[in-house]
C-alpha cells in the first residue's frame, strides 16, 4: 500500500486546497483574502473561547451548569447564544453582499463563486440557526413558565433537539475553514446542488448541516406540543393559556408536520449524490422540479413556524405594556389556528413560474390570498389593545411599533406576490428580496429583540439598559428601511436577485443607499452587543429579584427572577386567563402554601454531547468521504443510546425543606419591598415588586 | 388503575404510582406524534412514487411488470401480518399474565418473523440489482428504493429494538419502565405494518395490475 | 374494575382483526394473481380494501376507537390524514400538470 491509497482512506477527500489559506497564497485576490480572513477568525475566536474557559477555570462548571444540564431555562439560553453568535456572522454577510453589490457596477470586489456562497451561508443560516434557534430558545425558556409546568414533558430529548442544532451550526462553521459551502441558495436546488454540476463538498455541508438541524427541530416541535398538551397547571384549561403558548402550540404542530418534507428532501438530495440515484437528475428519468415542490412543501409552513411566535410575543408585550388585558383573545386564537393550517395550502406560490399550468397557480394564488385574512384580523388586535391602554412606550413597545407599520407593508408586498401574474414580472428580482426582508426583520427579528428584552430580566435577575436598547431598536428600524425599501424599487426596475454584479448604471444610486441602510444595521448589532455589554457591567443596579418588574399579567412573572431550577415551589392553580394579573387584582397573590413536597428534576446527562460531538464527527465524515469516521460515529451514538437505556436512576429530589426555605426567603423579601409605579420602572427602584395598575382600563 | 387501562391497553403499570401514570401519558402520547411525523415522511415517498411512474420516469429501463414478484410480497405481507398478532399476544399477556415467559415468547416470535421478512425482501432487491435495476437506473428505479426499503429500515431499527428489550426483560424483568418502553415499540410495530399495505397495495398490486 | 376488558375477550378482538386483516389481503392479491376484473376495477378494489385494512389496523391493533378517552389520539390521527391528504393530492396535482405540459 502507498501512501496515495491509505490516505484517501483516512481522509477522504480532504486536500492542501481545502484549507481556505492556500488558496489565497496560490491565487492571491481580495475575494480569496476575505475567505482566508474569515477562516482566520473563526479559529481566533475558537482560541479565544477556549482560552478564556481554561483560564477562569470555568470548564467545570461549563460542564455541569450547561452542557450536560437538563433544565428547560438553560437549554433556552445556549440556543439563544447560538443563535446571537450565528446572527453575528449572518448580518456580517449580508452586509458584505450588500457593500458588494453598492459598488458592483461592472464588478466590484468578490468572485461569483463567493458571492454565491455568501448568499447560500447567509440564507441557510439566519433560517436554521438564527430564527429557528433563537425561537426554540424563547420558547424553551418561557412556555414551561407561562403554562405552570417544572420542565417539558421530555427534558433529555430536548437536550438533544439542542445538540442536533448545534451540529448543523458547527459544521456550517467549519465549512469557512475546510472546503467550500454550497452555492446553490439556501432552498439548495438541484441542478446547482446536483452532483454533475457541484462534485464538492458544498452542497453535502449543506444537505448535513440542514438535515441534522431539521431533524432536532421536528424533535423539539414533538417536545413542545405533549408538553402544552399534557404539563399545564391545574385549571389552565387550553382558552385559558398566554397567548405566546397558544402561538408555540401551532408552531410546534408545524415543526411536527412541516420538517418531514425537509428531510425527505435532503435525504433524497444526499441519495441522488451519495448512491447514485436519480430523484433529481437530469437523465434517467430524475425530476428536480419534485425537490422545489418538496422543499417549499416545507419552506411555506417554516415561514408562519418563525412568525407565529413573533406574534406570540408581540401579543404579551403590547397587552402588558399597555396595562390592559389582550383584545380579541378568541379571535387571536383562532387566526392563529387558521393560519397553520393555511400555510399547508399555500406552498406553489414560491414557484408559479415552473411551468405548472394556470389553474394550479390560480388556486394556489387565491389560497395564498386568504392568509393574509386571519394576519390582518390580528393587527386590528394588537392596535385595539393598545386604544385607550396606559401605554409605557418601553424598548420592546418601540419594536412593537416598528413592527406594526413595517410588517402591514411586508404583509400588503405579500399578497402581491400571490397574484401569479405580478409574481411573473417580479419573481427572482430584488423585490421578492425586499418582501421576505420585509416580513422577516420587522416581524420574526423584532419580535424576538422585543421577547428578549421583555424576558431577559427573568431569565438572569436585571434588566437590561433602557437606553442602549432604545439606540438598537431605532438604529434597527431605521437600518431596516434603508436597506431594504431601496431593494424594491431595484426589483421592479429589473434588478435580478442573487447576482454579483451589474451592468445599468440607474441601479447604481439605490444599490449605494441599501448599502449605506446595511452599515446602519451593523451598528445595529453592534449596539445590540454594547447594550448587552453595558447591563452586565451595570447590572447592580439593575437587579430584579423579586420577579415582577413590568406589572406582567401570565405566571412567569409570579416567581423569582432568576427562577429556581424547578420553577414553582408549587404548582399554581390557575382560576382564568392572565392567571397573576387576576391574582394580583383579587390580591391573592405571593401565598404561603401550607405544605411543600419533594421535588424531582431530571439529573444532568452527557448524552446530548455525545449526539453534538458524534454529530460533527458524523457529518464531517459524510461531507468528506472519510467513510471509517462516519460509520464509528453513528454507531457510536447508537450505542450510547442503548447503553443509556439501560440506565434507571435518572432523577435527583429536591427535599421539601429546602424548596420551603427558598421560597419563604422569597416571600419574606416580597412582604417587605414596597411596590413601585410605573414611572419608576426604568430605575433602581424597580426591584421587581410592581405596583398593580387598578382599575384596568376598560374596552 | 382503571382510567389508564383502558386509554393504554397492554400495559399494566399498578395502581399506585400517580405520578408515573402522567409520565406514561406523555410518553405514549409524544411517540403517536413522533408516529404521525413518520407517516408523513412516508406518505411523501409514497407520492413521489407515485408520480414517478411511466415511460418517461422508466428511462427505457425495467418497469414493474419486469421486477416485481408477487409471491414473494404475498410471503412478505403474511409475515409482518402475523408478526402483528405475535406482538398484540405479548401485549396481552404483558398486561394479563404473570410472569416473564408468556411475553417473551410471543416477542421473540416476533423478533424471528421480523428477520425473516428483512431476508425476503433482501433477496428481493437483491434479485433486481441482479438485472441492473437498482435505483441507478431510472428515476422510477430511485423512487422504488427510496420507498421499500425505507420501510425495510424502519423493520431493521424495529428489531434492534426488539433486542435490546428481551436484553431489558433479562436485566430488569417486566418493570414499568420496560412495560412503557414495550408498549411503545408495539404501537411502533403495528404503524410499520400499515405502511406495508401501503407498500404491498400501492407498489406491488397496483404495479402488477393490467 | 368491572367495565374492564378480560383476556379472553381482547384475544378475540386481536384474532378478529387479524382474520379480517388476512381477507383484505388475500382479495386483492387473489385479483391481481387471477387477473379476473378489468385493471380499472382491480384498483379500485385494491385501494377500497387497502382503506378498510388501515381502519381495521387501527382498530384492532392499534385500539384507536371512538371511545372518550382516546379522543386525542383519533384528532391527532385525522388531522394528520388530513394534512397528508393536502400535500400528497396538492403534490401529485402539481407534478402532474407539470408532467402534461412538458410534451
Ligand atoms: C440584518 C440584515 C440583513 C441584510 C443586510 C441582509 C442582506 C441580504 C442579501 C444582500 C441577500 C442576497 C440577496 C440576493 O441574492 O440578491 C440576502 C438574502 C437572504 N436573506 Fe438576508 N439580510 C439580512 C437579514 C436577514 C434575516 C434576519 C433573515 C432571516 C431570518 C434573512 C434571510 C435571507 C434569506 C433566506 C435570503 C435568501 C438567500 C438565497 O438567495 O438563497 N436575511 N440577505
Ligand atoms: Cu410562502
Amino acid at each position: 500500500m502507498t501512501p496515495d491509497t491509505i490516505l484517501p482512506m483516512i481522509f477522504g477527500r480532504i486536500g492542501l486546497d481545502s484549507l481556505p489559506f492556500v488558496p489565497a497564497i496560490l491565487n492571491p485576490s481580495t475575494s480569496e483574502f476575505i475567505a482566508a480572513g474569515a477562516a482566520g477568525v473563526v479559529f481566533l475566536g475558537a482560541f479565544i473561547v477556549l482560552g478564556v474557559v481554561t483560564w477562569f477555570g470555568w470548564w467545570g462548571p461549563l460542564w455541569r451548569d450547561w452542557l450536560t444540564s437538563t433544565d428547560h431555562k438553560r437549554i433556552g439560553i445556549m440556543y439563544i447564544v447560538l443563535a446571537l453568535v450565528m446572527m453575528a456572522r449572518g448580518v456580517i454577510e449580508g452586509a458584505l453582499m450588500r457593500v458588494q453589490q453598492g459598488v458592483g457596477l461592472d464588478g466590484g470586489f468578490l468572485s461569483d463563486g463567493h458571492f454565491s456562497e455568501l448568499f447560500s451561508t447567509h440564507g441557510t443560516i439566519m433560517i436554521f440557526f438564527v430564527a429557528m434557534p433563537f425561537i426554540s430558545g424563547v420558547i424553551n425558556y418561557v412556555m414551561p413558565l407561562q403554562i405552570g409546568a417544572r420542565d417539558v414533558s421530555f427534558p433529555v430529548l430536548n437536550q438533544i433537539s439542542l445538540a442536533l442544532t448545534a451540529v448543523g451550526a458547527a459544521l456550517i462553521m467549519i465549512s469557512l475553514i475546510l472546503g467550500k459551502f454550497s452555492t446553490g441558495g439556501w432552498p439548495a436546488y438541484p441542478p446547482y446542488t446536483g452532483l454533475a454540476f457541484n462534485p464538492g463538498p458544498g452542497p453535502d455541508y449543506w444537505i448535513w448541516s440542514v438535515g441534522i438541524a431539521g431533524l432536532g427541530s421536528t424533535l423539539s416541535g414533538i417536545n413542545f406540543a405533549v408538553t402544552i398538551y399534557k404539563e399545564r397547571a391545574p385549571g389552565m384549561t387550553l382558552f385559558r393559556m398566554p397567548l405566546f403558548t397558544w402561538t408555540v402550540l401551532c408552531t410546534a404542530i408545524i415543526m411536527v408536520f412541516a420538517m418531514p418534507p425537509l428531510t425527505v428532501a435532503t435525504a433524497t438530495l444526499a441519495l441522488d449524490r451519495y448512491l447514485d440515484f436519480h430523484f433529481y437528475t437530469n437523465d434517467l428519468g430524475g425530476n428536480m422540479m419534485n425537490y422545489v415542490n418538496l422543499f417549499w412543501l416545507f419552506g411555506h409552513p417554516e415561514v408562519y413556524l418563525l412568525i407565529l411566535p413573533a406574534y406570540g410575543i408581540f401579543s404579551e408585550v403590547i397587552a402588558t405594556y399597555s396595562g390592559k388585558r389582550l383584545y380579541g383573545y378568541m379571535s387571536l386564537v383562532v387566526a392563529t389556528m387558521s393560519i397553520s393550517v393555511l400555510s399547508f395550502t399555500v406552498w406553489l406560490h414560491h414557484f408559479f413560474t415552473m411551468g405548472q399550468s394556470a389553474n394550479v397557480n390560480i388556486a394556489f394564488g387565491i389560497a395564498s390570498m386568504f392568509i393574509a385574512v386571519p394576519t390582518g384580523v390580528k393587527v386590528y388586535d394588537w392596535m385595539a389593545t393598545m386604544y385607550r391602554g396606559r401605554i409605557r412606550f418601553s424598548v420592546p413597545m418601540v419594536y412593537a411599533t416598528g413592527f406594526l407599520m413595517l410588517f402591514v407593508i411586508g404583509g400588503l408586498t405579500g399578497v402581491m406576490l400571490a397574484n401569479p401574474t405580478i409574481s411573473f414580472q417580479v419573481h427572482n428580482t430584488l423585490f421578492l428580496v425586499a418582501h421576505f426582508h420585509n416580513v422577516i426583520i420587522p416581524g420574526v427579528l423584532f419580535g424576538l429583540l422585543a421577547g428578549y428584552h421583555y424576558w431577559f430580566p427573568k431569565a438572569f435577575g436585571f434588566r437590561l439598559n433602557t437606553r442602549w436598547g432604545y439606540i438598537t431598536a431605532v438604529l434597527w428600524i431605521v437600518g431596516f428601511c434603508v436597506t431594504f425599501f431601496p431593494l424594491y424599487v431595484l426589483g421592479l426596475m429589473g434588478m435580478p436577485r442573487r447576482s454579483v454584479s451589474f451592468t445599468d448604471p440607474s441601479f447604481e444610486p439605490l444599490t449605494l443607499i441599501a448599502m449605506g441602510g446595511a452599515m446602519l444595521v451593523l451598528m445595529a448589532l453592534s449596539s445590540l452587543m454594547i447594550q448587552l455589554w453595558i447591563s452586565v457591567r451595570d447590572r447592580a443596579t439593575a437587579q430584579v429579584p423579586l420577579g415582577d418588574p413590568w406589572n406582567g399579567r401570565t405566571l412567569e412573572w409570579s416567581i423569582p427572577s432568576p427562577p429556581p431550577e424547578y420553577n414553582f415551589a408549587v404548582i399554581p392553580q390557575v382560576w382564568s386567563r392572565d392567571a397573576f394579573a387576576a391574582d394580583k387584582e383579587a390580591g391573592i397573590a405571593y401565598q404561603e402554601p401550607e405544605t411543600y413536597d419533594a421535588i424531582a428534576v431530571p439529573s444532568n446527562t452527557s448524552i446530548g454531547m455525545v449526539v453534538c460531538i458524534g454529530g460533527v464527527l458524523l457529518g464531517l465524515g459524510m461531507v468528506w468521504y472519510m467513510w471509517w469516521l462516519a460509520a464509528v460515529s453513528f454507531l457510536g451514538i447508537v450505542g450510547a443510546f442503548i447503553v443509556r437505556s439501560f440506565q434507571t436512576d435518572t432523577h435527583r429530589i429536591i427535599p421539601a425543606a429546602q424548596v420551603a426555605r427558598d421560597h419563604r426567603v422569597w416571600l419574606a423579601q416580597i412582604a417587605a419591598s414596597p411596590e413601585v409605579t410605573r414611572a419608576q420602572e426604568c430605575s433602581p427602584a424597580n426591584r421587581g415588586r410592581a405596583m398593580n395598575e387598578r382599575p384596568e382600563p376598560s374596552l | 388503575m382503571t382510567q389508564f387501562e383502558r386509554k393504554h391497553p397492554g400495559l399494566n403499570l399498578g395502581s399506585h404510582h400517580g405520578a408515573a401514570h402522567d409520565q406514561a401519558e406523555a410518553l405514549v402520547f409524544g411517540f403517536w406524534v413522533f408516529l404521525m411525523s413518520d407517516l408523513i415522511i412516508f406518505g411523501l415517498m409514497f407520492a413521489t412514487y407515485i408520480t414517478m411512474q411511466g415511460p418517461m420516469a422508466e428511462a427505457g429501463g425495467p418497469g414493474p411488470a419486469q421486477l416485481y414478484d408477487l409471491r414473494s410480497a404475498w410471503i412478505q405481507t403474511l409475515l409482518l401480518l402475523t408478526s402483528s398478532l405475535t406482538f398484540g399476544l405479548a401485549s396481552l399477556a404483558m398486561r394479563h399474565k404473570h410472569g416473564v415467559a408468556p411475553v417473551v415468547v410471543p416477542l421473540v416470535v416476533t423478533l424471528g418473523l421480523g428477520l425473516t421478512f428483512l431476508g425476503f425482501e433482501l433477496h428481493d432487491f437483491q434479485g433486481m440489482l441482479a438485472q441492473g435495476a437498482g435505483p441507478g437506473r431510472s428515476g422510477f428505479l430511485s423512487a422504488f428504493f427510496g420507498l421499500v426499503p425505507l420501510h425495510g429500515l424502519h423493520v431493521t431499527a424495529g428489531c434492534i429494538w426488539l433486542m435490546v428489550m428481551l436484553a431489558q426483560i433479562a436485566v430488569f424483568g417486566l418493570s414499568d419502565m420496560v412495560k412503557l418502553r414495550l408498549l411503545r415499540l408495539g404501537l411502533f410495530w403495528h404503524f410499520l405494518d400499515i405502511i406495508w399495505i401501503g407498500i404491498f397495495s400501492i407498489v406491488y398490486l397496483a404495479g402488477l395490475t393490467g | 374494575m368491572k367495565d374492564e376488558p378480560n383476556y379472553r375477550q381482547e384475544l378475540r378482538s386481536y384474532l378478529i382483526g387479524f382474520v379480517l386483516a388476512l381477507v383484505l389481503t388475500a382479495v386483492p392479491f387473489g385479483l391481481v394473481a387471477t387477473g379476473a376484473l378489468a385493471p380499472l376495477q382491480t384498483l379500485g378494489v385494491i385501494t377500497v380494501f387497502a382503506l378498510i385494512q388501515v381502519v381495521v389496523h387501527f382498530r384492532f391493533f392499534l385500539h384507536i376507537d371512538l371511545s372518550q378517552q382516546k379522543r386525542e389520539d383519533l384528532h391527532l390521527i385525522l388531522f394528520t390524514v388530513l394534512l397528508l391528504l393536502i400535500m400528497c393530492t396538492g403534490m401529485i396535482w402539481i407534478m402532474a400538470s407539470l408532467s402534461e405540459r412538458m410534451h
